[in-house]
């Protein structure tokens, strides 16, 4: 007796580390870009590698200059032996190339589509059944309604007996009614199931681990909340400047750049309530909830919880370093931030009244990306506190780069025959306890993509909750043409004034 | 690189933990960056003339064991003498640096039926423990059971195991002892096992997994047990009852399993002489002119598939080989998960011995 497709699941599949995935068609618009050439061609080789890839996977590759295939096929070779993790097994990589093609075509090109169009059905053809298809946008964010648009005239967006995803890279909008407006034209020709937005942010590793540790641990989640913490630090600092991004850099800004999607994701994923199972959709209800119980400021209020600062010269390991305004591609006169710092809150039963201090910058003292809770105090002391730094509130500090781990301080006796107090650390580092290489953020995402697995990719609701957050700062910065924009010297820890946000406390060293 | 070591003869295990404890502080205070690895303790015991081919192979293993204890066992030793050596990569740019820990104890057998209280006081508590004993130090293996969680073995070495059918029945015993196996004879079917699921993940081919008829297994003379299980897992996803095999011309095996509805599957194992051991490869046929094969080939495998009414369609699956260099390192990765397929597989599996 013949079953029907739907009638039962695989049952090869239980146990297998590496789940199946359907053969596959993957479209990737902009595959000369940078993006592609740095993170997409090498993570998709080494996917290969492992043999995760699925059964049959065709690549194709879309840009706007002409080119052979053979050529193409160079630019995979040389992108994959460039930027690749592991030095590439040429037997793999071969069979990778061989079989990738090359379209070329503006964007905006009905033909494009079209023979793009001949090209999947070909394949189709050429394999017996439909093939999924995976369109990755790694385009400027102005091409998304543009390809999608074409996409849907063309029925590229759905196919008979396979399933269809797009793949979006951020920024999705440069404000919250762009946001609106890309979100609508994409949703015009795919259904949301079928959109992918990814933060590569939330591939890595470590920002996973946030949700294991909160989730499959007894011991954080009775603190986690407004009685037992004081408040909290999400820190992304950088020491490399805008270096060869400024024309990208000048029009977005670190608000833009990292607090509005990477950080508010890291803050997401720290405040949410625990969602019922890590289905996708079940986990992204639980950070939309979360972000939308972060009240955005009114154009009042900005001034009081938004600090943005630019790097001046100054020194970093040793050399001196050229200030934003004199790097090249800046505005001399330029007003985009290298530094925010922002004070939130977010109203809910739990967290009600703790403020989440975020601060991020370029040409800082060092790269460190962490988030510290620190607990309140102790209700009553025993001990007398001197002779000692004394008893400092219990921190958990969750590290993200350059170490993944975390650490608690603790405190702890001095010997001696005083009873003295300091604070210590506990330290848990991920390198000694899993020594494994991890992949990159980018082979999990686009396996996921493939698999239709969306728990790491942002949701319409979750983008529009994110800028809800960030456009009233946005909107009375830009608004602001004339006050002065404050500077902070390359190398140092940000400008004085994001001290002011602080409220008895103060930001941690880097 | 740091590395820092100690070695003494005629020694007790007290002192050698003394010893590992003393050059973990120093390692430490030298550098504070450097912070000692906690994934895993391995326990190795191998014949003392085996122990050059024994480093390598543990060298190949990679960062996944913390502390390794390798004992090595020769005949008339009375006397225990041990080395300890602490080395990592000196940290840099402010990140931490990971030290691992090696021991290596000389043991005569005589200490083979306790050795368990050599070993325990050196493993860090609270760390999975893993055992390894290539040479069949039955003896040694038996005493440390109740303190090891997991056992490394290969049902495939004809070395360890008096032919394939003792190798699985052994293998069932350790389950039976509550310790986890990890069969590396198991981990050469992995990429096979992957590839079939993945095979049957297309929708126009997932109907013909229920009507097998005919598997067809390659496989590299000394890999008959990985070959059996590969057979007996999919038996035991597909709810096939296996019946003994027979031997056939060219050293080849043939036999039936009956599937669950009705029916019989035909079953068939040829060895071919390959550069690697393990699986060379597998053909599923199916009662409606469907077929697929899957070969070991350069950078992955060649997939021929055979459709009633169309025409043969060949294609390469990407993914390259770990080869038997990796294999070991595979098995101490695998010792901390837990794959629950292993057991029922190899149940199937030794429904083929005669």
């Amino acid at each position: 007796m013949e079953l029907e497709p739907e009638s039962f699941e695989n049952p090869l599949v239980e146990g297998l580390e590496r789940l199946p995935v359907r053969s596959t068609v993957l479209v990737i618009f902009g595959a000369m870009g940078d993006l592609a050439s740095r993170k997409l061609l090498p993570a998709i080789y080494n996917l290969a590698h492992e043999g995760a890839l699925p059964e049959r996977v065709e690549l194709i590759g879309i840009s706007r200059g002409e080119m052979t295939d053979e050529r193409f096929r160079e630019h995979f070779r040389e992108s994959v032996d460039r930027f690749s993790r592991r030095r590439p097994d040429q037997q793999v990589l071969n069979g990778l190339v061989e079989n990738v093609r090359y379209v070329s075509g503006s964007f905006d090109d009905t033909d494009l589509y079209a023979r793009l169009r001949t090209m999947v059905e070909g394949l189709d053809q050429d394999f017996g059944t439909s093939l999924n298809r995976v369109f990755y946008l790694s385009t400027a964010p102005e091409f998304f309604p543009v390809i999608t648009g074409n996409l849907g005239e063309s029925g590229l967006n759905q196919a008979e007996d396979a399933d269809v995803r797009v793949v979006i890279e951020k920024p999705i909008g440069y404000d919250l009614a762009s946001a609106r407006a890309q979100n609508e034209a994409v949703l015009t020709y795919f259904d949301e199931s079928q959109v992918f937005r990814i933060d590569h942010y939330l591939g890595k590793e470590t920002v996973q681990n946030l949700m294991a540790l909160r989730f499959a641990n007894a011991l954080f989640e009775p603190v986690w909340n407004r009685n037992f913490i004081d408040n909290v630090q999400i820190t992304a600092a950088e020491d490399i400047g805008v270096g060869t991004r400024a024309g990208y850099y000048e029009g977005s800004g670190a608000l833009r750049d990292l607090v509005q999607n990477h950080m508010l994701q890291l803050l997401a994923l720290l405040t949410m309530e625990p969602p019922t199972s890590f289905e996708a959709n079940r986990l992204r209800d639980e950070k939309v909830k979360v972000l939308e119980a972060i009240v955005p400021p009114t154009p009042d209020e900005v001034a009081l919880m938004a600090v943005r600062a630019q790097y001046g010269s100054g020194v970093i390991s040793g050399a001196e370093v050229p200030g934003y305004r004199e790097e090249p591609g800046v505005a001399p006169d330029s007003r985009t931030e290298t530094y925010a710092a922002l004070k939130l809150y977010v109203s809910n039963w739990r967290w009600a009244g703790v403020p989440f201090y975020l601060r991020t910058g370029k040409r800082m003292t060092r790269k460190l990306t962490e988030i510290a809770v620190t607990l309140r105090p102790v209700p009553h002391l025993a001990f007398q506190n001197t002779d000692s730094v004394g008893i400092q509130p219990n921190q958990i500090i969750l590290q993200v780069q350059p170490d993944e781990g975390v650490s608690v301080s603790l405190g702890a006796k001095i010997p001696g025959t005083k009873m003295r107090i300091r604070p210590v650390q506990m330290e848990f580092h991920y390198g000694t306890s899993f020594m494994s290489e991890s992949p990159e953020a980018y082979e999990r995402l686009i396996m996921d993509a493939m698999r239709g697995d969306a728990t790491l990719f942002t949701r319409n609701d979750e983008v529009i909750a994110l800028w809800r957050i960030i456009d009233p700062i946005l909107s009375a910065w830009d608004a602001d043409t004339s006050s002065k924009i404050p500077q902070y010297p390359a190398g140092s820890a940000g400008p004085h004034e994001a001290d002011e946000l602080l409220e008895g406390c103060t930001w941690r060293r880097l | 690189m740091s590395e820092a070591r100690w070695a003494e003869s005629d020694t007790t295990p007290e002192r050698i933990e003394t010893a590992l404890r003393e050059l973990l502080r120093e390692r430490h205070a030298e550098d504070e960056n450097l912070v000692p690895a906690r994934v895993l303790n391995l326990i190795v015991v191998a014949d003392r003339e085996w122990r050059g081919e024994i480093i390598n192979r543990l060298e190949r293993v990679g960062n996944n064991a913390s502390r390794t204890i390798f004992c090595t066992v020769e005949e008339g030793r009375n006397r225990i003498d041990a080395t300890a050596t602490v080395s990592g990569d000196t940290a840099d740019d402010g990140r931490v640096g990971v030290l691992r820990e090696m021991v290596e104890i000389e043991l005569g057998s005589s200490h083979m039926s306790r050795v368990d209280t050599i070993i325990d006081p050196l493993v860090v508590s609270d760390l999975p423990t893993v055992l390894w004993s290539p040479h069949s130090q039955e003896e040694a293996v038996e005493s440390l059971l109740g303190m090891v969680d997991v056992i490394l073995i290969d049902t495939d070495d004809p070395t360890y195991f008096d032919g394939p059918g003792a190798a699985l029945t052994r293998a069932a015993e350790l389950i039976d002892s509550n310790v986890y196996v990890v069969d590396l004879a198991w981990l050469r079917t992995v990429p096979w096992r992957e590839r079939l699921a993945g095979s049957f993940a297309d929708p126009h081919r997932i109907a013909a997994l229920q009507s097998l008829k005919r598997i067809y297994v390659r496989y590299d003379p000394g890999s008959l047990v990985s070959a059996v299980l590969l057979v007996g897992w999919l038996a035991s996803r597909l709810g096939w009852t296996p019946g003994p095999l027979d031997p056939a011309p060219g050293g080849a095996w043939r036999g039936t399993a009956a599937r669950g509805g009705g029916g019989h599957i035909s079953l068939e194992f040829e060895p071919v002489y390959q550069p690697t051991r393990g699986i060379a490869g597998v053909t599923v046929t199916g009662d409606s002119g469907f077929s697929l094969s899957l070969d070991r080939s350069p950078g992955g495998m060649t997939a021929r598939e055979q459709r009633a009414g169309a025409r043969p369609r060949q294609w390469r699956v990407l993914g390259a080989s770990r080869g038997e260099t990796g294999i070991l390192g595979e098995g101490v990765r695998q010792a901390l998960l837990r794959d629950q397929t292993y057991g029922p597989a190899l149940h199937a599996a030794r429904s083929f011995s005669p």
